[in-house]
């Protein structure tokens, strides 16, 4: 057992559901209790998406448990595929689902479903989203994909080369951008892609990737298993190379040129990164051995700390991650960088590690742009898990000569931010330098209250007494009383200032001298809205 | 373990009314009682609630809090692992140690809730026996107790039913000889208490005590002179427990809007044998000011035709509000459970031709959604953004158990919940 607070991954079904919702046509019809419903939330919210995930859950409840929670099952797949009609199912169970082993997967296939009904076993007690995700697209690359035999002879030479992009999810960071990105740079080769998946494929593309001639793995965590067996299976070799960074993305096309025997010249010279320039530029000089902290899944956290080092200056005094299936990756990356590799999904342990070292900037998830808010470090988000606001309006990839782009804006940003705070303690006293000032780049105003938003709400009644202190009486100015006082505090801290001032307003406007609770409450009525 | 029963025998007499009720099973899309500790945790401040669970309990209770601004929350999961499952000994064993290790760290910790899960129930780790044990090794620093809040057990706001079910047991007891006290159960915003203690301590009654409390030293007393009152809908096994207790129950609805807030300080103050006159007397400016805040909005809301999602069991006071105050017509008013008692009041304010609906079937339900298409639809967050896409209307029904709605002054900002979404839909122009 193992006290936890915030989880870096979610149980491996919503691994499953980050492959499904990603795909089209497939429905995932998943033996769990109503709570387990809340997954489809992070989809919806977080990613923003406009359909609900393609996920039934079958939403046992005790009373179920004496009785034929498999019958529930059967009914629920059989009335799921008649109401979705989907290329093919998924299976499984949830946590509890599989204590009370039922086994959906044997299940499903007395069904008589005229659509393959493909069974994941994802041990919830033992194993985490990402390995969720890897092992739910590997089996569904096994069960459609077919095999080598049933395949016509080849015309390769009668085509431009074409690969398949494998990796990208729903709920995944920057995946849809990066799609896109890789996208045009193997088009700029000479490179179709024949098949993207997870992400925008059908049941019935996914028995289409063994016509590929090789496979382009973008995040292994989620398809490193998959193409593994696809090379198997196909003969398909598929890339190692990440292409995130400057460097990264030449390695990448001379990787791919070679596999698929093109020439990278000119994708090479076209390379149409700023960050090379900015990065020489005499004003980056101050970014010269910053010190970075790196934290995420394997794949984005190693490349991070490899762009870091040789494209920013910055060195790397902390590298680690979460997943523990590729933690290898990450030791040996740790060497490059002489740091002791941090291999955990304790948010705890991350947060005192980066409080021992002192970073000036992180680059992490999330949960480090909460430590790095408390902390009072700059922090850029490089690795899910992300939360809404990483899913920006505008194209934002990480990968490619675009991505790079992106990273060097995005990882200078926090460190601006630090500057002008410097700045701000250096004119503290100055009337517009004050410290609750907002950084300019922010605008405005209102950094004064995410600052308290970001507080830890053990602290928040000190964090706050700032804007509730009584006010010195003025000439003319209404007084709050103590009581009226010590309510304005009970309201959210987000609308406190609006509520102040509108009632300050109205005890002027009524000629009040004292602000009582009734005051308060009359000025709120007064306003309405 | 039991599953909350419906009391088989309707309320009053002359409240029992035959709604056309659609009672149906299926895929839901709702909370577990987990989720309630999310709002349960900021109102007692010095309990911790950790629960026995699985990855995915942590996960909710993540995703659900959703902004993570708790520096160290008091909430937690203690994960259940594979070795766990070999051998409940060693589980027990294993909590012990999690258990010592938290309090060690949280030392500002004086109760401690376990929250069983559909894990820790399906294989039987008796968390009963584990408080007491846990109790006898932490008393007196830290009472130990424990509830559930499992999927399989509980819906959302059924959470907190279990939570305070709980605690009952452990409030200091009154007998006989103590004077009549006054007891308000289900958790409100501070802010919305304190309203209501002023408002009672103006009509004479000042032994007004809370469940529950901000600290878990404060707990009220109960006892056969108890009255208590239901601030909330889905109160079930708490009532039954204080029952259990001596306490009686005054019958109100619940303090939403003008009538609702009237009706349930009334059965107080009559409960309380004050003058109606100076009843009357100290409703009346939260009656005005409330009637001023509602007028703005109400026009907004007019006419409007709304269809609630089953989440919280606030549907059916919020539907009565909602028609009688702002005019809103009722499509499909949908609630996990329809608690006929605590609900009589409530019910015998709604029109007789109310469709009402318990328990759910997502699917078909989406499709009478579907096929109503209401002006605004009140659901859960998985439901939000896919029905917008398709054009309608909603308002999420997880901010009205964050907000302060309960209570005169609270009157307009929770209309405005369900006017502010229209009113947005109205003015973009992409
Ligand atoms: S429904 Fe059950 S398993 Fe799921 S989060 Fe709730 S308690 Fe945990
Ligand atoms: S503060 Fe930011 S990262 Fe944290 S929960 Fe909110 S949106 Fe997500």
């Amino acid at each position: 057992m193992q006290l936890t607070v915030w989880t870096y991954e979610g149980p491996p079904h919503v691994g499953a559901m980050r492959v499904a919702t990603g795909m089209e046509r497939l429905h995932y019809v998943l033996h769990a209790p109503q709570g387990d419903t809340y997954a489809d939330l992070l989809f919806t919210m977080i990613e923003r998406r406009n359909q609900r995930p393609p996920v039934t859950y079958t939403t046992f409840q005790a009373r179920d448990l004496g009785q034929d929670t498999a019958e529930l099952f059967r009914h629920t797949a059989i009335e799921a595929y008649e109401r979705f009609k989907p290329q093919a199912l998924l299976v499984g169970s949830s946590c509890t689902a599989e204590l009370i082993q039922d086994d959906p997967g044997g299940l499903s296939q007395t069904l008589g479903l005229p659509v393959p009904a493909i069974p994941l076993e994802l041990p919830s007690y033992s194993r985490k989203e990402n390995w969720g995700a890897s092992e739910t697209f590997y089996q569904l690359v096994r069960s459609l994909a077919g095999n080598a035999e049933a395949r016509p002879a080849d015309e390769a030479a009668s085509r431009r080369p074409r690969c398949n992009l494998l990796g990208p999810t729903a709920l995944g960071f920057r995946h849809r951008d990066d799609i896109q990105e890789i996208t045009q740079l193997l088009d700029s080769l000479g490179i179709d892609v024949h098949v993207t998946a997870p992400m925008g494929s059908t049941p019935a593309d996914i028995a289409r990737l063994g016509e590929a001639d090789f496979n382009v793995v973008l995040y292994p965590e989620i398809a490193q298993t998959a193409a593994k067996w696809l090379e198997r299976t196909f003969k398909q070799p598929y890339t190692r190379v990440i292409p995130i960074g400057v460097g990264a993305t030449r390695e990448f096309i001379q990787e791919v040129a070679g596999i698929a025997q093109v020439d990278p010249g000119p994708a090479l010279e076209n390379a149409q990164s700023r960050l090379p320039w900015y990065s020489r530029s005499v004003d980056s000089n101050y970014l010269t051995g910053k010190r970075v902290f790196i934290f995420g899944d394997a794949t984005h956290a190693v490349a991070a700390a490899r762009v870091a080092t040789e494209e920013f200056g910055f060195k790397v005094v902390g590298l680690g991650t979460y997943s523990r299936e590729f933690a290898r990756e990450v030791r040996e990356a740790a060497k490059l960088y002489d740091v002791t590799p941090l291999i955990t999904d304790d948010y705890l342990e991350v947060e005192a590690q980066v409080a021992e070292l002192q970073p000036e900037l992180v680059l992490g998830t999330q949960m480090e742009r909460h430590i790095s808010k408390r902390l009072g470090v700059g922090c850029a988000v490089i690795s899910a898990p992300v939360h809404v606001q990483d899913f920006p309006a505008r194209y934002a990839p990480q990968m490619g000569f675009g991505g790079a782009n992106v990273l060097f804006d995005t990882w200078v940003h926090p460190l601006m931010m630090g500057l002008e705070e410097h700045l701000l303690g250096m004119f503290r006293e100055d009337f517009e330098f004050h410290a609750e000032a907002a950084p300019s780049h922010l605008g405005g105003t209102g950094t004064t209250e995410r600052r308290v938003a970001a507080a830890p709400a053990e602290v928040q009644p000190e964090a706050v007494t700032t804007d509730a202190a009584p006010e010195p009486a003025q000439d003319g100015e209404p007084v709050w009383s103590a009581d009226a006082e010590k309510e304005l505090r009970k309201i959210p801290f987000f609308v406190r200032g609006k509520a102040r001032r509108n009632t300050e307003r109205f005890a002027k406007e009524k000629g009040l001298h004292e602000i009582s609770i009734d005051t308060l409450y009359d000025a709120k009525a007064h306003f309405g809205r | 373990m039991t599953v909350p029963v419906q009391p088989s025998s309707s309320a009053g007499p002359e409240q029992t009314v035959d709604f056309n009720i659609i009672r149906e099973r299926g895929p839901h899309a709702v909370f577990c009682g987990l989720t309630s500790i999310i709002w349960l945790h900021r109102k007692i401040q010095d309990a911790f609630f950790l629960v026995v669970g699985s990855r995915t309990c942590a996960h909710l209770m993540q995703s659900a809090a959703g902004v993570m601004i708790f520096a160290e929350p008091r909430f937690g999961t203690a994960l259940i692992e594979e070795r766990d499952l070999a051998g409940l000994a060693d589980a027990n064993e294993e909590l012990d140690r999690v258990v010592a290790r938290l309090l060690e760290r949280r030392p500002d910790i004086r109760m401690l809730f376990l929250v069983g899960s559909c894990p820790s129930e399906v294989i039987k780790l008796d968390l009963e026996r584990a408080a007491s044990r846990l109790s006898q090794q932490h008393m007196p620093q830290v009472r130990v107790l424990n509830y559930t809040g499992s999927g399989i057990e509980t819906t959302f706001t059924q959470g907190e039913d279990t939570c305070l079910a709980a605690l009952v047991p452990e409030l200091p007891r009154e007998t006989d000889a103590d004077p009549a006290s006054l007891l308000v159960v289900g958790s409100l915003a501070d802010i919305v208490e304190d309203q209501f203690t002023r408002l009672f301590a103006e009509m004479g009654i000042h032994d007004v005590r809370y469940l529950p409390a901000r600290r878990s030293d404060q707990l009220p007393a109960v006892g056969p002179n108890t009255r208590y009152i239901l601030a909330q809908p889905f109160l079930n096994e708490a009532a039954r427990a204080l029952e259990g207790l001596g306490a009686t129950r005054l019958s109100a609805p619940f303090p939403l809007g003008v009538e609702g807030t009237t009706g349930w300080l009334r059965a107080a103050a009559d409960a309380f044998g004050v003058d109606p006159a100076l009843f009357d007397k100290v409703t009346a400016p939260g009656i005005e000011r409330a009637r001023r805040g509602l007028s703005h909005i109400a026009e907004e809301l007019k006419g409007k035709r709304i269809f609630l999602f089953p989440d919280s069991q606030l549907e059916i006071p919020l539907a009565r509000f909602l028609h009688r105050e702002a005019g809103m017509e009722l499509v499909e008013v949908g609630t996990p459970y329809l608690h006929r008692q605590h609900l009589a009041e409530e019910l015998a304010m709604l029109p007789k031709d109310t469709c009402l609906s318990e328990g759910q079937h997502l699917d078909k339900q989406l499709d009478r959604c579907r096929e109503a298409h209401p002006d605004v639809v009140v659901c859960g967050l998985g439901l939000a953004n896919p029905l917008e896409a398709e054009g309608m209307t909603t308002k999420w029904s997880i901010e009205l158990v964050f907000t302060p709605i309960q209570g005169y002054d609270q009157a307009a900002d929770l209309a405005e919940l369900f006017a502010r979404p229209l009113m947005r839909r109205a003015k973009l122009r992409v």
